[in-house]
């Protein structure tokens, strides 16, 4: 027998990257909130690297941090190793990476999680869902039912998931915890169309059975930077990675036993990601490669658990215990977890809206790998809007949608429902045409003002964020007004820097427009220069020297926005639209589109039929009384 | 008010007319853009001009004279778009309206897509409501035509030379793209002399590319048209009919690959290039089959079919078949053997194709109908024989502003720029040339990344 254990305005199934950003979100702005996890003691676990961030996915987390998220403060509270990826290879690709105590992450997490107010946080398996005239009725495991306004699912690779390890395979979610087995049947019955994806992990090792006497080392940063614009100091780096390579061996071994790989007999069906292939993988497709690197990352302060990244596999145990064993340094290593691939059910994104809302179910949304992402960074960033907007409905506010030149996680987002996913999508700063103005530097700028506007922001962090912001205007006006002497000195420094002497005086920013110059290098002749946080002068410097470039972007971005700006219906059968070719009525009937920027992106779209959509619908508003 | 910021032209006379041809240019800058490549007799610039006022001169390219022009300019809201527009009206004819169109292209315009004109004119409410309906069914109809159109270009030899230089740009994307985003893989520095050899190696090919575009060479001037129609209904001899009409114009080309005879010839006023395809039917012969196949795709990119049946014979599968592939394309039935009894199914032809004439190709008998019937489908509103050639015009564009966005990427590099703005002015180019094909460079290159580069967990 069913009983009934309370009303929830948003329900939260998962709590893993997606799902904590989703549920703290929608708690802080007010919404009662709860949130299921299949084991208390897997709440933000990191089932994979023991690391947040990296090029691309560093810009997500500085971006979830800057709208009022978790995700980089949490980061910055258990790192152990930081290092800023890209420096000197420009600042739109500077991205952030941090290693992190994976045990300490998830207890953090957690306990946030228990602290906040409106926040339940309750371990139980949803196992059904079903829909309501005003809603959503969940039910667990242990036939308790929630009645609950919204729901956001979030199951990561819990669900329907399946591990492979060779010939060995079993129903499971990730690090052994059980899986969602039941879920995955009721969202076919909601007319979810589900699909299967893969992903994979190597092995973890015991620290004491590795040899790192001979292998390359891998340092932090001194000084290490923060995710969060909070955090203001980090401490001392606290642990150190190290490189080794695979070679002609670890290669034979893999070929010998490649029959035996779950993938190459055929036994996965899932649809793994081309990012982060296994190691067979690796081998077989880039076969004239003669060895592949991997890093070997401690997992903790309190463990001797060592990650293998780059050395993922779903062969057998003891062919992995003989492949790992050729590589310098893990001669004789001993496996304390072997490596696995895990197969779970994911949705078709394109059936969501950029609110993260499907469009045919009001009130349901989802998040993470279930949308057909990878990592815990897509995941965090895509729970963050799903909670927001699960909030919003709740309260009959204007969803938040992020357009692509605000931010990766508005390219993310709209990546993923205009375009669907073929395999599990990783962010790339490849992936974003603004990628000058979407910086790592600059997600303040780009977002604290919409996270404050929606409540996530508190009132010091504002005026912390508005004093920079005057502080650059102010630098900007000085570097303006400030001339430089065309003396000896300035012209030592110019000539060192490999750039041409001046004769006559010259502004500061005329100076710092060069590529060779910065602002450490003109600290001498800089004698009025005030005292200023260095987020300041980097801000003020990137600014300066790119400003050709930046412009352009805008320009851009504006004609894209003008585009945005105007929505489309989303009830309309665009059938009836005999002006349309066949191929763009049938793919805008099944993205539904919210403007035509947005079609415009659908492939198969083109520009008359663009042109089309545009006097139909300046028609219909003509037709409107005013 | 502008819908968007882009100031576009296009050619708005029908070509192959002769007369008269006129370049309109519409949008915010069409004036400004209009005085850059016109010279006024009176000395007076255009943006000194009021709205409704013509002036003679000169159109100038690379500061020479190009052709004797009549300038006349609109202003804002007092256009055909409702925006400003400048019209160049010159001497007709193919090649010189062309070059005045290239002129004012890269004088800034963009090459204004399919219906585009229309498009503005009812945004901006120069046209009535009720007219919403007609000016969708120009676009779609225009839409078809461009699409026939960017089949037909992706044929031509100067694609196939866009293509390559596409895919050595997008390769060195790849590669930066994937040494910026995999920092810690093992993939292979980015070296700033070969990035810029490689650019400038492109900017050479490109170059020569529109060098060898614009002497001609890879453009043949005409309507690209198809004789068609199952064996034994008198292709060849329709062929020999209309090529040896004119003699004089006749010119071989030579270095078709394909088993399709091509000829130039004149009908009545209208350039034709024509090809004379292997007969349509079923077959098992594998050599016939591959003949078939390219007979087929032509139908499917050329400008013009003629469509021949034979009068003598009843209508068969094939005949059907043909029909049923060419109903929608330009296309005029030519009923041939009319000198023989007839036992077609006239009707059933009529119901499906609009034109039709009856000729007999061996005695020239009906020869006249056919000249008129070309003359009216080529003076048709939807009918536009440029577009092939307007394909070939975008797809200049597309080389001439790919080679700008490679000369900053190039600047970018030469001042010490770091390679996130290099990448920035690449993709640039890259997303100049897809723009012909739809595609979005940072879909293309994060693709060729996976494609090319080992990388991952």
């Amino acid at each position: 027998m069913n009983y009934s254990a309370g009303k929830f305005e948003v329900a939260v199934i998962g709590a893993g990257h997606a799902g904590i950003e989703a549920a703290l979100a929608s708690a802080r702005l007010g919404c009662k909130t709860i949130v299921f996890t299949i084991n208390m003691d897997a709440v933000g676990n990191c089932p994979c690297n023991p690391s947040i961030g990296g090029t691309a996915k560093g810009h997500l987390v500085r971006e979830i941090d800057a709208l009022g998220g978790e995700m980089g403060k949490t980061a910055d509270e258990c790192f152990l190793q930081s290092r800023m990826l890209n420096r000197g290879k420009g600042p739109a690709v500077h991205s952030l990476r941090a290693q992190i105590d994976r045990r300490k992450y998830s207890d953090v997490m957690k306990h946030k999680l228990e602290l906040q107010s409106n926040l339940e946080l309750h371990q139980a398996e949803i196992t059904d869902i079903r829909k309501t005239d005003d809603g959503y009725i969940l039910t667990t495991r242990m036939n308790a039912e929630y009645e609950v306004k919204t729901v956001i699912i979030a199951t990561g690779t819990y669900l329907g998931g399946r591990i492979f390890v060779g010939e060995v395979s079993y129903e499971s979610g990730p690090d052994g915890i059980f899986p969602a087995t039941f879920l995955g049947k009721s969202l076919k019955e909601l007319g979810l169309p589900l699909r299967r994806f893969k992903t994979g992990t190597p092995a973890r090792v015991l620290r004491s059975s590795i040899d790192f006497s001979e292998l390359e080392e891998q340092l932090g940063d001194e000084p290490p930077v923060p995710f969060s614009y909070e955090t203001e100091k980090l401490g001392e780096n606290k642990v150190k990675c190290h490189i080794s390579w695979t070679n002609e061996k670890t290669k034979e071994i893999i070929l010998e036993n490649i029959n035996r790989s779950p993938l190459y007999g055929g036994k996965i069906e899932g649809i793994g990601p081309r990012y982060c292939p296994s190691l067979e993988d690796k081998i077989v497709r880039f076969s004239e490669k003669q060895r592949h690197q991997l890093f070997i990352e401690p997992c903790g302060l309190d463990t001797e658990e060592m990650y293998l990244q780059g050395m993922s596999s779903s062969l057998p145990e003891e062919v992995q215990v003989k492949f790992y064993h050729t590589i310098k340094g893990l001669e004789n290593c001993v496996i304390m977890r072997p490596a696995y691939a895990i197969e779970y059910d994911c949705v078709d994104p394109t059936e969501m809206n950029a609110t993260l809302e499907f469009k045919n179910l009001p009130g349901l949304y989802g998040a993470g790998q279930f949308n057909g992402s990878s990592g815990y960074e897509e995941a965090a960033a895509q729970g963050l809007i799903a909670g927001i907007n699960a909030a919003m409905k709740v309260q009959g506010k204007k969803p938040l949608v992020l357009d692509r030149s605000t931010s990766y996680i508005g390219t993310l987002i709209d990546d993923l429902v205009t375009k669907g996913a073929n395999e599990p999508y990783r962010m790339m700063t490849s992936r974003s045409e603004y990628r000058l103005i979407l910086r790592q530097d600059n997600a303040d700028v780009r977002l604290t003002p919409i996270g404050y506007s929606l409540g996530l922001i508190s009132e010091e962090r504002w005026k912390k964020f508005n004093r920079k912001q005057e502080q650059i205007k102010q630098e900007l006006y000085r570097i303006a007004h400030t001339t430089i002497p065309a003396d000896e000195k300035l012209n030592e420094i110019l000539v060192s820097r490999e750039t041409t002497p001046v004769t006559e005086g010259t502004k500061l920013i005329d100076l710092l427009r060069r590529p060779q110059l910065s602002y450490s290098n003109l600290r001498e002749v800089d004698v009025v220069r005030p005292e200023l946080d260095s987020s300041v002068f980097e801000q003020v410097e990137i600014e300066v020297k790119y400003e050709g470039y930046i412009k352009k972007q805008l320009r851009q971005v504006e004609q894209m926005r003008n585009l945005e700006k105007k929505k489309l219906p989303s009830d309309f059968d665009y059938t009836e639209l005999k002006g349309l070719r066949l191929e763009a009525q049938e793919k805008l009937n099944k993205i539904k589109p919210l403007n035509i920027g947005q079609a415009s992106r659908i492939s198969g779209v083109s520009p008359a039929d663009i042109s089309v959509l545009l006097i139909w619908l300046s028609q219909g508003k003509n037709n409107e009384p005013e | 008010m502008s819908i968007e910021n882009t100031t576009v032209a296009a050619i708005s006379t029908a070509q192959g007319e002769g007369g008269i041809g006129i370049i309109r240019i519409s949008g915010n800058e069409a004036i400004e853009i209009a005085d850059k490549v016109f010279t006024a007799v009176s000395g007076k610039k255009l943006s000194e001009h009021k709205g409704y006022t013509a002036s003679f001169g000169y159109i100038k390219k690379d500061g020479e004279k190009l052709d004797e022009a009549v300038a006349t300019i609109f202003r804002a809201p007092k256009s055909y778009t409702g925006e400003d527009v400048a019209e160049l009206s010159c001497h007709g004819g193919m090649f010189i309206t062309k070059e005045v169109l290239r002129a004012v292209l890269e004088a800034g315009a963009k090459p204004a897509p399919a219906g585009e004109f229309t498009k503005r004119a009812f945004l901006n409410g120069k046209l009535d409501l009720t007219e919403a309906e007609a000016v969708i069914d120009i676009i779609s109809a225009k839409n078809k035509a461009a699409a026939r159109a960017a089949i037909s270009a992706k044929e031509g030899a100067l694609w196939n030379r866009i293509e390559i230089i596409k895919r050595k740009l997008v390769t060195t994307a790849a590669h930066l793209s994937a040494w910026a985003d995999y920092p810690e893989e093992d993939i292979e520095e980015v070296n700033e002399e070969k990035l810029k050899q490689t650019f400038n190696e492109c900017m050479f090919d490109l170059n020569k590319l529109l060098e060898t575009y614009d002497k001609g060479q890879t453009v043949k001037e005409g309507i690209d048209t198809v004789i068609a129609g199952k064996p034994n209904t008198g292709k060849s001899t329709l062929m020999n009919l209309i090529s040896g009409h004119n003699r004089s114009i006749v010119t071989d080309i030579p270095g078709t690959t394909r088993d399709i005879v091509e000829e130039t010839a004149l009908v009545g006023d209208i350039v034709l290039r024509l090809s004379d395809t292997a007969g349509l039917r079923e077959t098992a012969d594998e050599v016939e089959k591959i003949g078939v196949r390219i007979a087929k795709e032509r139908i499917d990119s050329c400008g013009l079919v003629l469509a021949v049946f034979d009068f003598s014979r009843e209508l068969d599968d094939d005949d059907k078949a043909l029909i049923e592939q060419i109903k929608d394309a330009p296309v005029i039935a030519v009923i041939n053997k009319a000198d023989l009894d007839g036992k077609l199914d006239e009707g059933y032809i009529c119901n499906r194709i609009k034109r039709i004439v009856k000729i007999s190709a061996k005695t020239g008998e009906g020869f006249e109908s056919l000249e008129k019937e070309v003359a009216n489908i080529a003076g048709t509103e939807n009918f536009n024989p440029s577009e092939g050639i307007l394909a070939n015009e975008r797809q200049r564009n597309a080389v001439f502003e790919a080679k700008g966005a490679l000369k900053e990427a190039v600047n970018a590099l030469e001042v010490g720029m770091t390679f996130d703005a290099v990448e920035v002015a690449l993709e640039d180019a890259i997303e100049k040339i897809l723009e012909l094909t739809g595609e979005r460079a940072t879909e293309v290159v994060v693709d060729n990344v996976f494609h090319n580069f080992c990388l991952g967990k």
